[in-house]
C-alpha cells in the first residue's frame, strides 16, 4: 500500500515538476529509481523489520519437560523487558543500567512484539522451534533456554540463519568456547568462573586437605564443569578420588552414591542441575553422607552451580551447601533492587537467576540496536562486541569481543539454615570479584565465524 | 565387600519399586488382556497422593513478611501447628505413612473409574490401539499433575524418626561404615509385604481363585454363571491401588515430579517382558533381578570394563530374554511366542 502511494507521490511530483521526465519514463517501464530509496545499497537480512510499526522477537523457552518451571521464570522476565523497552511499567532496569540509549519507545521507534517456543529441553526441538521462529514469524532476535545442550544447537542455527542468538541459562564452558558463535552472545556465568570463585571459599572453609569425589552429569555442560571444578580444586591442594558419570535423569542415583561412602573421599561434588542435582543431593544426605567422618574430618557436598529453585526442591537436604550463582535476589545495588522490585510487584515473588539472566539479554539486545540504529545484525553484534555496562546486577560488566561472553562479578552461595521466607534460601557468602573469574579468551579454543553469513 | 552388600541392598529397594509396579502391569494384562502404558501414570498419582496430604496438612495462615520489602512476600505457619502445637507437628512430619490412608480409597477409585471409563472400551482391540489410548491418557494425567502441582519435584521428608541411615553394616559385621538409610529399607519392607497381600489374596481367598480361573480360562468361568468381568474391574482397581502405595512409599526416595511414572514405565515394561507377560511370580523375581543388575553395573569396577554398561544393561537383558525364551523367565507357554 505505501509502495504505490510512494510511486504515486514520486510520479505526480516529477510530473509536476517537469525535471525528472528520465525517471518517469522509467517507472513506466517497471524499473524503479534507485536513488529514491533509503538504504538501496544495504544487504537484506532474516528477521529485519522493514517498513512495519513493530519488530518480533523469539522467546524460545523449556515450556515442558523437566525445565519448565525455569522456562515458566524466563518467559516472565522476557515479558517484563518487553514491557519496560516499550515504556510500559515502572521501567525496571531502564533506569539503573548504563550506557543506555533506549528510550521506551520500543527499539528504534518499533513497538517490541514477541512469539514464544517450546525447547522442551531438548536439542532437536528447541532448533525446530527456533527455525520456525525465524522462518515464519521472522524474528529479529532468538534468546532462551536452560541447558547448555540446547543453547549450542539453537546457537549453530542462528549461526547458520544469520540471526542473533542471545542465550539464556548456560553454564557449559564449550558455549563461548569451543562451539562459541559470531551471532551466539552469552551473558550467564560459565563453569570455569564457577570454579575460580568458589575454590577459594572452599579453601576456607574446608581446608587444603581434601579428597574430592566427583558426580557428574553425562554431557557437554556436566564434562566442562567437572573440568573446571577439578582444576580449581586440585589448585588449592584437594586431590580427586574419582569421577563418575551418570546419566542425565537417573532419577535414583542411590548405586552412585553407594561407592562413595567407602571411597576415602571426604568432599561429594555434584556437578548436576535442576531435576538431577535435587534428587542426587537429597539422596547423598539420606544416605548420611552429612552426618558422615572421613579422614577425621566433616564430609562435606558442594554443587558448584546453585540455583533458588534447586535450593527449593531439595529442602532440608539444601541447608549449608556451598555453590555459584550468577545472581540472586537479594543482592543490593540499584539494578537488581529495580529488576526485583519490578518483577516481585508484577508476579509476586521474586525472580530467580535464569529469569535475570533473560530480562538483561533482551536489554542488552534492544540497545545494542538502539546503539547501531539498524537491526542489521553484523551491525548489533559489533555493538554488542566489547560493550560496557554497569547497573544490570553483577558490577561492572565486560561484553567480550573475542568470544561473546560477560565478565562480571560471582556469587558464592550457601543454602541457607533458617530462612526468614519461602524465598529466602540461599543466602551470599562472597561477591566475587570479576578479576578473579577472568581467563584468556584463547583458552578454550573455537571460532567465532564471519559477521556475514 | 562393602560396596557389594551396599549394592544389593540398593537393588533390592529398586527392584522393589519396579516390582509393584510390574506386578500390577502384569496383573491387568493377565486379566484383562489390555497393555496398559497409563501405570506409570497411575504410580506418579500415587506419589502425588502423599503430596496432596502434605498440603493440606501444611495449609498455613499467611503473615505478611517485613523482611521483604521490595513486594508483598509472606511466611507461613500451618494452621495444625498454630491449633494442636506439637502434636499438629507430628501430625505433618508423619504425612507420607498416613497418605496411605488416603491413597487406598483414592486410588482405588482412580483405578475403576479408569477401566469402567475408557479402558472397558479395548479389550477387543488391538494391543498397538491399546497402548496408544493409554499412552494418551498417561499424558494427560501427567499434565493434569503439572498444571496443579508444576513441573519442578515437591521434596516429601520422611518422618524424623527414620529420616536417617541405619548401621546395618554393624549387624551383618561389615564394619560402621555401612550404613543405609532407614527409610529405604522400610520401602523395602513394605514392598515385600505388599506383594506378599496380593499373592494370598490371589492364592487364599475364593475371590483371588475365581480370578486366577478367569485369567486362566476365562469362558468356562464365565459359563459357570460369574461376572468375571465385574471381578477384573476390581483387580484393576487393585493393581492400581498398589502402584499407588509404592508412589506413596516412594516420595521420600525421590521427590515426586510429574515426570515420574513415565521415568518408571518403561523399566517396569521391560521387567514384566523380561519376567513374562502375565506372570506374577515372573513380575516379581524380574523387578528384583534387574534393579539388582541395574545397581551392579553401575559400580566403578564394572564400568571401567565396560564402559557405559549402567546405561544398558537391562535392555541388553531384555533383548536376550526376547531372542532366546520369548516368554520371559517364567512366562506361560505361548504367550509372546509363535
Amino acid at each position: 500500500m505505501s509502495e504505490t502511494k510512494l510511486i504515486g507521490n514520486v510520479s505526480r511530483r516529477t510530473i509536476l515538476k517537469g525535471s525528472a521526465a528520465t525517471t518517469g519514463a522509467a517507472l513506466i517501464g517497471g524499473t524503479f529509481p534507485m536513488h529514491f530509496i533509503k538504504n538501496a545499497h544495504a544487504q537484506t537480512f532474516r528477521g529485519d523489520p522493514g517498513s512495519a510499526s513493530s519488530v518480533k522477537l523469539g522467546f524460545n523457552v523449556p515450556q515442558t519437560g523437566p525445565y519448565a518451571d525455569e522456562g515458566a521464570d524466563e518467559l516472565r522476565a522476557y515479558q517484563l523487558a518487553v514491557k519496560h523497552i516499550n515504556g510500559e511499567g515502572d521501567g525496571g532496569m531502564l533506569n539503573t543500567m548504563k550506557p543506555l540509549e533506549l528510550k521506551g519507545n520500543g527499539i528504534l521507534g518499533k513497538k517490541v512484539e514477541f512469539v514464544t517456543g517450546d525447547t522442551q529441553t531438548k536439542s532437536d526441538a528447541a532448533r525446530a522451534s527456533a527455525k520456525r521462529m525465524i522462518e515464519k514469524d521472522n524474528v529479529a532476535m532468538v534468546t532462551g533456554g536452560s541447558s547448555s545442550g540446547v543453547a549450542i544447537a539453537v546457537q549453530g542455527l542462528c549461526q547458520e540463519m544469520g540471526v542473533i542468538f542471545m542465550a539464556g541459562l548456560t553454564h557449559s564452558n564449550d558455549t563461548t568456547g569451543k562451539d562459541k558463535k559470531r551471532y551466539g552472545f552469552r551473558h550467564f556465568f560459565n563453569a570455569y568462573m564457577s570454579g575460580q570463585a568458589i575454590a577459594p571459599v572452599l579453601l576456607d572453609e574446608y581446608g587444603n586437605e581434601r579428597r574430592a569425589y566427583h558426580l557428574t552429569a553425562d554431557y557437554t555442560w556436566g564434562w566442562t564443569q567437572e573440568e573446571s571444578i577439578k582444576a580449581a580444586t586440585e589448585n588449592i591442594g584437594w586431590e580427586t578420588v574419582n569421577t563418575v558419570r551418570t546419566p542425565v535423569g537417573a532419577g535414583d542415583f542411590s548405586q552412585y552414591i553407594t561407592p562413595v561412602l567407602n571411597s576415602g573421599a571426604d568432599v561429594l561434588i555434584l556437578n548436576h542441575y535442576g531435576k538431577d542435582m535435587v534428587n542426587s543431593l537429597t539422596q547423598a544426605v539420606q544416605f548420611g553422607l552429612r552426618d558422615k567422618q572421613v579422614n577425621g574430618k566433616n564430609f562435606e557436598i558442594v554443587v558448584p552451580l546453585y540455583s533458588r529453585l534447586m535450593a527449593q526442591g531439595a529442602g532440608e537436604a539444601a541447608k549449608g551447601i556451598l555453590g555459584t550463582t550468577n545472581w540472586h535476589w537479594s543482592l543490593t545495588d540499584a539494578g537488581s533492587q529495580a529488576f526485583v522490585k519490578s518483577f516481585g510487584q508484577e508476579y509476586g515473588f521474586p525472580p530467580s537467576q535464569a529469569a535475570h539472566t533473560c530480562y538483561v539479554q533482551t536489554l542488552l539486545y534492544a540497545n545494542a540496536c538502539e546503539m547501531a540504529g539498524t537491526f542489521a545484525p553484523w551491525e548489533v553484534i559489533k555493538q554488542l562486541e566489547g560493550f560496557e555496562f554497569d547497573g544490570a546486577g553483577n558490577g561492572p560488566t565486560l561484553y567480550r569481543a573475542e568470544d561473546h561472553q560477560c565478565f562480571k562479578d560471582v556469587l558464592v552461595v550457601r543454602g541457607k539454615e533458617n530462612p526468614q521466607s519461602n524465598f529466602d534460601l540461599l543466602e551470599v557468602v562472597k561477591n566475587v570479584p570479576r578479576a578473579q573469574v577472568e581467563y584468556p579468551a584463547d583458552m578454550f579454543g573455537g571460532e567465532l565465524g564471519p559477521y556475514q553469513v | 565387600m562393602d560396596a557389594i552388600f551396599l549394592q544389593i541392598l540398593n537393588g533390592l529397594d529398586k527392584g522393589g519399586a519396579y516390582a509393584l509396579i510390574a506386578l500390577g502391569l502384569t496383573l491387568v494384562f493377565g486379566t484383562l488382556g489390555v497393555v496398559n502404558f497409563a501405570h506409570g501414570a497411575i504410580f506418579m498419582m500415587g506419589a502425588f497422593c502423599a503430596v496432596t496430604l502434605e498440603k493440606l496438612l501444611t495449609l498455613s495462615v499467611k503473615v505478611k513478611d517485613e523482611s521483604v520489602t521490595f513486594f508483598d512476600a509472606y511466611k507461613e505457619t500451618p494452621y495444625l501447628e498454630l491449633w494442636f502445637g506439637d502434636t499438629g507437628t507430628a501430625i505433618i512430619d508423619w504425612s507420607v505413612p498416613l497418605s496411605i490412608i488416603l491413597a487406598v480409597p483414592v486410588m482405588l477409585l482412580i483405578g475403576i473409574v479408569m477401566e469402567r471409563s475408557l479402558i472397558r472400551y479395548f479389550y477387543k482391540r488391538p494391543h498397538a490401539e491399546q497402548i496408544l489410548v493409554t499412552f494418551g491418557l498417561a499424558i494427560v494425567l501427567q499434565e493434569l499433575v503439572k498444571a496443579a502441582f508444576g513441573a519442578n519435584p515437591i521434596p516429601q521428608g520422611a518422618p524424623d524418626i527414620v529420616s536417617g541411615s541405619a548401621a546395618v553394616g554393624a549387624i551383618f559385621g561389615l564394619g560402621e561404615a555401612v550404613v543405609y538409610p532407614w527409610w529405604r529399607l522400610i520401602y523395602l519392607a513394605f514392598s515385600l509385604i505388599t506383594i506378599g497381600l496380593v499373592f494370598s489374596f490371589l492364592h487364599f481367598t475364593t475371590y483371588g481363585m475365581v480370578v486366577r480361573a478367569g485369567m486362566a480360562d476365562r469362558e468356562t468361568v464365565e459359563l459357570l454363571g460369574i461376572n468375571i468381568e465385574r471381578r477384573f474391574t476390581i483387580v484393576f482397581g487393585i493393581a492400581a491401588v498398589v502402584a499407588g502405595l509404592a508412589g506413596v512409599m516412594y516420595t521420600p526416595v525421590l521427590p515426586p515430579d510429574y515426570h515420574l511414572g513415565m521415568d518408571f514405565l518403561v523399566l517396569s515394561f521391560v521387567v514384566v517382558v523380561v519376567g513374562g507377560m502375565g506372570s506374577l511370580p515372573g513380575a516379581v523375581a524380574a523387578g528384583f533381578l534387574l534393579g539388582i543388575l541395574q545397581s551392579f553395573s553401575s559400580m566403578t569396577e564394572v564400568k571401567d570394563i565396560f564402559p557405559g554398561i549402567d546405561q544398558i544393561i537391562i535392555y541388553l537383558v531384555a533383548v536376550v530374554i526376547l531372542l532366546t525364551r520369548p516368554r520371559g523367565l517364567l512366562g506361560r507357554r505361548g504367550v509372546m511366542e509363535s
